[in-house]
């Protein structure tokens, strides 16, 4: 499904050059729900760009569906792929309707000169709004610049799958949240994920979320994937299991240690997947 | 006094075209499009040059001059997404090379359409039932013919995404949109338009003169920002009609100003610098009311 293969990607080459990832192997197949945690600096988001295409390798290549997609741009990817981003501001357009949102998310190809937002279509979206039961389907006109930080992002959930996307890339869309609307979203993005099997990659900062979340986890430092769990081994694993496992690495740091204080409303969203 | 209005109102809907299409690039696309006081002169050079010329059928004219406007745009566009320059360098610099353009096409400074078959000409007489109002219906059904047709396009599927690039880059890449291609579409279609918009004034005026686009993107900015304030909302029907009316305001008060002005010592050629200063404090008033905002805040 994806695959990519030994992917570096240095930042400002010369003298004050970053290492970003280094050496990195992931495959993922179908149906995979993969969490990646990491302390800042790991390469989390540079791989999640790496995949939409908005970063390019320094030397490896990615693959999705068995095609290599390298070098193409990220327009084009974002054909197969869903993305959703942690500020909400980045992946709706304020000045339009929320159904003109929709609209634009459903017609992902082969856009031309056909009215965007038919009568029909509209009371598709209102339907479909009615059923994340947060009072969006009667704001169908409303700007979204007007809509709230987890409306938004709510939105922005329902625009990444509503063609059915062959990966979906969620880069810490539930960071900028409080944590009422962080689990909100989360039950959404686990219904909507669960309901077509969709391959997700997850970037999170909450180690709670990300051993509750999915069937495989892996953990980032520095450019490289330290660790992997999955399966049973994973729905075993504890916040305490993974953090050891960061300091017997002499790795773990101060913000690795706030990690630890779960949120509170994380803990109604433990479904098993 | 009437027929001075009528004068207004006729110029208000000619220039509203070229307000059409600054709206298209400035509120649109968020894309500060200078371009337009060179295309809007192109527009107007090549119409006068094929009526005078060929002979040619006064209304295929306009249709000329849009497709020559559309060119000066992706001359811009090309400029700024392929070649990296930035959005006001690059109208800037087209804009220049056009004067020299627009020179060669006419040949000389000024073309006179006193003895050509023009558009606003032929209506007259056609229309003669109509009396002093033909060449009035005539340009108000162009303008108004053009503005369901844009609201049209800006609702289709390739407009919902010319929209969005003004938007949010980053969210429309994601829907599978080539940015660069959309703000090419953008600037051509907005030159196009301004284009068409100084073919039309030509004809009207009997003239086209090298000089007769400066400040184009001023009086398109003043009529976007005038109507802007009348009609505050976001659908696009009553954003282009709030652009059509801004134009038709600013052209009425213009005039006024001109018959009138004498009295306070206001002379023609201060027009530009009132304009300006108009477009200015528009643009001024709601950055200063968010500073002082924010300063209450921070005591």
């Amino acid at each position: 499904m994806l695959n990519l293969e030994r992917i570096s990607k240095t930042f400002h080459a010369g003298a004050d050059r970053v290492l970003a990832l280094r050496n990195l192997d992931l495959f993922l197949v179908e149906s995979d729900f993969l969490t990646i945690i990491g302390s800042n600096g790991a390469g989390k988001s540079t791989l999640l760009n790496l995949i939409a295409g908005t970063v390019l390798p320094t030397t490896g290549c990615v693959l999705i569906d068995d095609v290599d997609v390298t070098s193409m741009p990220a327009y084009r990817r974002a054909r197969m792929i869903g993305r959703i981003v942690q500020d909400p501001l980045a992946g709706t357009a304020p000045e339009m309707s929320v159904a003109e949102n929709l609209a634009l998310a459903i017609k992902r190809v082969g856009r031309g000169l056909r009215p965007a937002l038919p009568r029909k279509l509209r009371t598709r979206f209102r339907d479909q709004l009615a059923a994340l039961e947060i009072g969006l389907e009667s704001r169908l006109n409303a700007p979204v610049s007007l809509l709230s930080g987890g409306e938004r992002q709510a939105l922005a959930v329902l625009m990444a799958t509503l063609v059915e996307p062959k990966l979906l890339l969620l880069d810490e869309h539930t960071a900028a949240l409080d944590p009422a609307n962080a689990a909100m979203i989360v039950r959404l993005t686990e219904s909507f994920v669960c309901e077509a099997g969709l391959t997700t990659l997850m970037v999170t900062h909450n180690m709670e979320q990300a051993i509750a979340v999915g069937n495989r986890l892996i953990m980032m430092h520095k450019g490289e994937i330290i660790h992997e769990v999955q399966g049973h081994e994973k729905q075993r694993a504890s916040v305490e299991d993974l953090v050891d496992l960061f300091a017997r690495r002499h790795v773990v740091d101060d913000e690795l240690l706030l990690e630890r204080m779960p949120e509170p409303a994380t803990e109604a969203i433990k479904l098993p997947l | 006094m009437v027929s001075l209005l009528i004068h207004a109102a006729e110029q208000g809907l000619a220039y509203g075209i070229a307000a059409l299409g600054v709206f298209l690039t400035y509120r649109v696309l968020k894309f500060p499009d200078l371009t337009v006081d060179g295309s809007f002169v192109t527009g107007a050079a090549i119409a006068s040059l094929l009526l005078v010329r060929t002979g040619m059928d006064p209304f295929t004219v306009l249709l000329v001059a849009f497709a020559a406007g559309c060119g000066a745009g992706l001359i811009t566009g090309l400029l700024n997404t392929r070649l990296g320059i930035t959005n006001l360098l690059a109208g800037v610099l087209t804009m220049i090379m056009l004067y020299s353009i627009n020179l060669r096409i006419m040949g000389r400074p000024n073309l006179s359409l006193l003895r050509a078959s023009t558009a606003t000409r032929l209506v007259a007489s056609t229309w003669s039932p109509l009396g002093s109002l033909a060449v009035l219906v005539f340009i108000g059904l162009l303008t108004v013919a053009i503005k369901v047709g844009l609201d049209y396009f800006l609702k289709t599927e390739i407009g919902f995404a010319l929209r969005a690039t003004g938007d949010s880059e980053r969210m429309i890449t994601a829907q599978g949109v080539s940015v660069n291609t959309m703000k090419l579409l953008g600037l051509a279609l907005s030159n196009g338009l301004v284009a068409l918009s100084g073919a039309l004034v030509a004809q009207y005026s009997g003239f086209a003169d090298v000089g007769m686009g400066i400040g184009t993107i001023v009086t398109g900015l003043a009529a976007v920002i005038i109507g802007g304030t009348l009609i505050r909302s976001h659908r696009v029907g009553l954003m282009t009609l709030s652009v059509l009316l801004g134009s038709l305001i600013y052209r009425v008060a213009v005039s006024l100003a001109l018959r009138y002005g004498y009295v306070v010592g206001f002379q023609a050629s201060d027009l530009k610098l009132i304009t300006s200063l108009l477009v200015i404090i528009a643009l001024v008033v709601p950055y200063v009311r968010e500073r002082r905002l924010r300063r209450v805040q921070s005591c």
